[in-house]
């Protein structure tokens, strides 16, 4: 094998489907629970996971930060959850979007699905839908929940009621299955659901996540912290040939070599394997994550 | 200038983000988060 080959970014790009499944099961530890037909409720339901996981699956080990911000926000008691958007702000800070192309279950299942063989559709004309995914978190997670409540002041979860496709893929199919009570009781809301989940897994095949580019709120916000990440890429400029084969292979839609920590930008390190002279890596800490500048001809030769 | 005030933004939000979360427990904000999530989401799974 080669030699340069082996740095810990080549090594992070390479092993990440093995890392997005050892984090799925993480995020999922209690499996026992599919068969008992009920969920985890333990203190760990407290903590919040880094990526989009219902904490309605029977194994779900933490909770949904976007189920639980609307919760809180949806209370009669508070109007604001400082508790979730700090957690947000810290995962944000410490690894930006790398959660999605690294640690969120939902997008892993998204990556499965898009491996079924078939024709694949390029999104690089629809980046405009890549804005949705804002308005989601803004109105469906944010406003909404706070604005539109019944008497006693409560607000729905309208994210986890009506667009999310987590919540029945892990938590209304498996609990339907063991227990009849809960089979019963679906009816319209959950055909809704289930048409979505169908839709995106549909949509999954064709294209590559796209529920991550398009509609997750919590995609969205990591994107808006992708930039102060301390987790990032770097492109060397005076190793980089502009040969474009790391843009070629980004299915993100992300030319790495002019914007390192673009929004949409998952940290997959697809571009890291594809980059013929090593000139692209991951980097960690204060600073060091920014968009490094192209030098001077001279000030690469000296280097 | 962004290169220039990054680590200090990124230090900042650090700070902000352990001081939002130590508030949020300190008004019983995880405690809700805990109340709803050992409880099955009815929303979540298309119950209503």
């Amino acid at each position: 094998m080669d030699k340069r080959k082996n740095t810990a970014s080549h090594l992070l790009a390479r092993f990440r489907g093995l890392i997005q499944a050892a984090a799925t099961l993480a995020t999922n530890i209690h499996l026992p629970n599919f068969a008992k037909g009920g969920i985890y409720q333990g203190a760990g339901k407290a903590v919040c996971v880094p990526g989009l996981n219902c904490y309605s699956c029977p194994a779900a080990s933490g909770a949904c930060p976007i189920g639980s911000f609307q919760s809180v926000v949806g209370s009669s008691k508070f109007s604001f959850s400082y508790y979730v958007t700090g957690t947000l702000i810290l995962i944000g800070v410490l690894l930006g979007r790398f959660v999605c192309g690294f640690l969120c279950p939902f997008g892993w299942l998204q990556e499965l699905l898009h491996k079924i063989p078939g024709k694949k559709l390029s999104t690089k004309k629809l980046k405009l839908l890549t804005y949705i995914k804002y308005a989601v978190l803004l109105f469906a997670v944010v406003l909404l929940p706070v604005l539109v409540v019944n008497d006693v002041g409560m607000g729905d979860p309208f994210f986890c009621k009506y667009i999310c496709p987590q919540g029945v893929l892990e938590g209304a199919i498996p609990l339907s299955i063991m227990n009849t009570g809960i089979r019963s009781a679906l009816g319209k809301l959950f055909t809704w659901k289930l048409a979505i989940l169908i839709v995106v897994a549909v949509l999954s095949v064709l294209f590559y996540r796209p529920f991550c580019k398009w509609i997750c709120p919590l995609g969205a916000f990591y994107a808006l912290m992708n930039k102060v990440s301390l987790l990032g890429i770097q492109v060397d400029q005076c190793k980089c040939v502009s040969c474009g084969k790391c843009a070629k292979v980004c299915q993100m839609d992300v030319d790495v070599t002019r914007t390192p920590n673009h929004a949409e930008c998952i940290r997959c390190g697809k571009c890291v394997g594809a980059c013929p002279v090593d000139a692209i890596s991951f980097r960690y800490g204060l600073g060091v994550t920014g968009d490094k500048p192209a030098q001077s001809t001279q000030a690469c030769e000296n280097k | 200038m962004f290169k220039a005030i990054k680590p200090v933004a990124q230090v900042a939000l650090l700070i902000v983000g352990v001081a939002m979360v130590g508030f949020g427990i300190m008004r019983g904000e995880a405690d809700a988060v805990l109340a709803k999530a050992i409880r099955l989401c009815l929303e979540c799974i298309g119950i209503g």
